[in-house]
């Protein structure tokens, strides 16, 4: 198991080193003057020269990398240009409402897309055309033109439940929950109906191999065959799309932090993005990093559960 | 008993003698762009996604109104003769401003697409054709792509590029170039494993020649593929961006931004999300759909048959096969333990059904040893999985019936012979790893098995595994429990799928081929296992053999199938001394064991050449 973590952590250590240090260097590339951009043209050079300093732009990209790196390292995300709120503080404000949409998703997904995927192998029929044809909806209307119906029928038309906003979970569990539907449903259609072909795919694959067949000469129990012995000889690639739809699901969760309003690490990203705060914009990249890097290694971790020739190996 | 004792009869030689053997020429399949133009929802595809180029170009020429000017007079107006698709909350024409938005997302996903294509392509090249170094390399750097935060990235280079859509669509191709290149490696893989590229290359071409004319034409298909379904993704990005209001500039229509606009007046004027979603929900579609088609279309061309929706036609007589089943009823010999009348197994396709088995009968008694033998195909397998009710998808029982143990059954029941599974019934089969499900322990199998059968509690089935274990003699058993499939050998897997068959004790055990996988000095073991539990048990075993040798020793009778016909059905003895049918003289002159040492193996072919002219039933 500690082999697995290890192995994970040698692939993702470097990758969190590449894609924030690709940031860098692509900043310094690009053609646009940061600092102009944020003072957005009415000040004078010496200002901008200023803000220049202030962000370490004037410095050589290996330098201004280096004291980066050094800073995360120290806690230290640097301050946000326009608020001069610190960027580590700006995060950890966020960090609970992104999980949460990121674990109700992940949930959401998992029962749903296994579940749905599971019986349309088994019973087929218009219980699995009716799941194409609800996947290509799914996978057809961007998530947030989603959003934006489902807000229109369950919180404008309906008012079942709020249109925006976000209560915490330890103010109120109940209205957390209400909060959190439509973003954690709007963000995770698409991704149930890919987990769900995935798994009607590989559920059809077990349920035709050998020892099922022996399973059966043996006398188990249909219910058995299917959700113990199938599913779990299923599950690998299942588990592997899981990976990339919640690695995906990242895109998904900015628009619905942006639609919902909800105050979260995504919407922080496209605020920085929008004002070319520098600062929160690299911290962000790097919390977005980890969060993939957390996938990857619970998506390694679920591979050895499950299979064990990989935990045995 | 060695492997070149076992008659090899396995080898697929006599499968022609009754087919036609003049080679027909086979008429070239139409190529792949033929094939996916046959497809209707392709075609529908390619007909949106021209009308949309179409759409764009003219919108970036003329458009019914003037797309930016605000006229407050007509706003938030539903569609109307002179406002087709409405006016959004500036009076602004809808239409007019999906017209003008379009070549925006258009380029956007050409920019994407071709950045995809040609660094997917390239590098899926290199590293299927060259493989080695080259190969870890760029898989290793899919690797990274694939976990990026993409759509992070994606804004960091929209501020660093001050909203140059350009900018941000070559870095998402360049993201989107991971799953490319990784298809476009395997197929070139593929290729790259023929024996014509070999050759190709002894004959001194080079590796460009090689490529461009050999690998390329096999990528298109499946590069088609990918590059519709990446198609679509870039859409909902591009759009996507521009929704969040990182792209173009407003007031310039975009379908993104239009979607944006239509949110602020969400409250009062719902209508506003529908031109622009649904728009881009069709564009999508489109892709989404040309993509499945073309992926269609690729396959059948190395596969031939489409897959076919046909549902099978009913192309049996249900009643005159009742009366076939009511008749064979009275055939039945009850007092025998085990009798099987007018057993037909045939396989449907949809248009036609062919016999695989024909009206067999057989039986046996109490603790006795049947043998059946034949070829590969003669439908030997069949029959053992046709008593248990475990037909492979596509055949079926279409007649039989069955008296067990007093009891008669309807073999096309299933319900009826499910009961019978694991309980009355034990069957080993020839794979014996292939038959135990490598996720779970050898012992949780076994446990979950006994818990079935015997109702023990979980401590008490355990100990009733490690017993059985040790009475198909396995040594350790208490270790071999904790074992996963794929840490014992072939042998202790047969052996395990022994011990799994006995559990509950059944009367009757079904042996598919149980020795063939079996290394040469493990199979007499095995079979004297076999034989020795059904003297103790007084159990019958139907043995199914294509081995002469192991008939001889193991079974009490036989029975000689040759493409589901019943040839020969009598003792052991018999059949060695004065076999009746031609076919069983063919086989036993084909038998190893009689070879004259310096004269050459009679084979089956040879054999059978006199069978052409035998009367078949």
């Amino acid at each position: 198991m500690l082999r697995i973590v290890l192995n994970r952590l040698a692939l993702a250590i470097p990758l969190v080193f590449i894609v924030t240090f690709v940031a860098f260097w692509l900043v310094s590339i690009g053609p646009t003057d940061i600092a102009a951009t944020i003072l957005q043209g009415e000040t004078t050079p010496d200002v901008v020269q200023a803000l220049r300093h202030e962000l370490g732009l004037d410095q050589p990209l290996g330098i201004q990398y280096t004291n980066w790196v050094v800073g995360v390292f120290q806690g230290n995300l640097g301050k946000s240009v326009l608020t001069h709120e610190s960027v580590v503080d700006l995060i950890n404000q966020r960090l609970g409402v992104t999980i949460s949409l990121f674990i109700g998703v992940l949930v959401v997904v998992t029962v749903f897309g296994i579940g749905l995927g599971v019986i349309s192998a088994v019973r087929g029929g218009w219980l699995g055309r009716t799941i194409d044809v609800l996947s290509l909806g799914g996978l057809v209307f961007p998530s947030f033109w989603l959003a934006l119906i489902l807000i229109a029928i369950f919180a404008v038309q309906l008012r079942w439940l709020p249109a925006t906003g976000f209560i915490r979970f330890d103010d109120d569990p109940g209205l957390w929950f209400l909060c959190i539907v439509l973003p954690v449903t709007s963000a995770s259609v698409a991704a149930i109906t890919s987990v769900a072909k995935q798994t009607r795919d590989s559920m059809s694959d077990a349920m035709s191999r050998d020892f099922i067949r022996s399973l059966r000469a043996s006398g188990l129990s249909r219910a058995s065959i299917i959700y113990k012995h199938a599913l779990r000889n299923a599950s690998l690639p299942v588990v592997t799309v899981l990976g990339l739809v919640m690695i995906s699901a990242v895109t998904t969760v900015i628009y619905v932090e942006r639609i919902f309003v909800l105050p979260g690490v995504a919407g922080l990203a496209v605020d920085g993005a929008m004002k070319a705060d520098l600062p929160v914009l690299m911290g962000c990249l790097l919390v977005f990093t980890l969060i993939t890097v957390g996938i990857s290694l619970l998506v390694d971790l679920s591979y050895a559960w499950l299979n064990p020739k990989v935990r045995l190996s | 008993m060695s492997d070149t004792d076992s008659i090899p009869v396995d080898a697929p030689v006599t499968q022609p003698i009754f087919a036609p053997k003049a080679a027909v020429a086979q008429p070239k399949p139409p190529s792949f762009m033929v094939r996916l133009l046959k497809k209707p929802l392709a075609v529908a595809s390619l007909i949106w996604l021209a009308f949309i180029v179409l759409f764009g170009i003219v919108g970036q020429i003329w458009t019914p109104y003037d797309p930016i000017s605000v006229q407050l007079k007509v706003f938030k107006q539903l569609p109307s003769a002179e406002h087709w698709l409405g006016t959004d909350a500036l009076g602004r024409d809808v239409l007019s401003r999906l017209m003008a938005g379009t070549m925006t997302t258009l380029t956007g996903v050409i920019e994407a697409m071709i950045t995809a294509m040609v660094i997917g392509v390239i590098l899926g090249l290199v590293s299927g054709y060259f493989g080695g170094w080259w190969d870890k390399l760029i898989m290793q750097l899919t690797n990274v792509i694939v976990a990026l935060p993409g759509i992070i990235l994606l804004l960091t280079v929209l501020v660093v590029f001050n909203r140059e859509m350009l900018a941000a669509m070559i870095v998402f191709g360049f993201m989107g170039s991971a799953t490319i290149t990784r298809v476009v490696r395997s197929v070139t893989l593929n290729v790259r494993q023929e024996l014509y590229i070999d050759a190709a290359r002894i004959s001194g071409l080079g590796s460009f020649y090689i490529i461009t004319r050999h690998v390329v034409p096999r990528i298109i298909g499946p590069l088609i593929v990918q590059l519709s379904l990446f198609s679509a993704i870039a859409i909902v990005t591009q759009t996507g961006i521009n929704f969040l209001g990182l792209g173009t500039p407003p007031p310039a229509p975009t379908w993104g931004g239009m979607v944006a606009e239509a949110a602020v007046a969400m409250n009062d004027f719902p209508w506003l999300l529908v031109p622009g979603g649904v728009t881009i929900a069709l564009t999508v579609l489109a892709f989404g759909l040309l993509g499945d088609s073309a992926r269609d279309a690729a396959s059948e061309g190395w596969t031939k048959s489409a897959r076919t929706g046909i549902k099978t036609k009913q192309l049996d007589d249900i009643a005159a096969n009742n009366a076939i089943n009511k008749a064979a009823e009275a055939k039945l010999d009850t007092k025998t333990f085990l009798s099987v009348r007018d057993l037909t197994i045939v396989a449907d396709n949809g248009e036609k059904v062919s016999i695989l088995v024909n009206s067999m009968n057989l039986d046996v008694k109490h603790g006795e040893t049947l043998g059946i033998v034949g070829e590969s195909g003669s439908g030997k397998t069949l029959t053992s999985l046709a008593l248990m009710g475990l037909l492979p998808t596509g055949t079926r029982v279409r007649t039989g019936v069955m008296s067990l143990d007093g009891k008669v059954y309807d073999l096309r029941d299933h319900d009826s012979i499910r009961n019978l599974r694991g309980k009355t019934i034990g069957m080993i089969f020839q794979e014996p790893m292939a038959a135990l499900d490598p996720c779970f322990t050898i012992g949780s199998q076994l446990v979950e098995v006994i818990r079935r059968h015997n109702g023990l509690d979980k401590k008490a089935a355990k100990e009733q595994a490690i017993e059985l274990l040790e009475k198909v003699r396995i040594p350790n058993a208490a270790e071999i429990v904790k074992r996963y499939p794929h840490q014992v050998s072939g042998g202790m897997a047969q052996r395990v799928g022994i011990a799994k068959a006995l559990v509950a004790s059944p009367k009757l055990l079904l042996a598919d081929e149980p020795t063939t996988a079996l290394d040469v000095t493990v199979q007499a073991e095995v079979l004297d296992l076999i034989r020795d539990l059904s003297e103790q048990n007084d159990m019958a075993v139907i043995l199914v053999t294509h081995d002469w040798g192991v008939v001889a020793d193991s079974c009490d009778r036989a029975l000689v199938l040759y493409h589901g016909e019943t040839m020969e059905m009598d003792t052991v003895a018999n059949l060695f001394d004065k076999p009746q049918h031609p076919y069983t003289q063919a086989l036993l002159k084909a038998n190893p064991h009689n070879a004259v040492v310096g004269q050459p193996l009679p084979t089956i072919q040879a054999s059978l050449e006199s069978l052409l002219n035998a009367p078949r039933k």
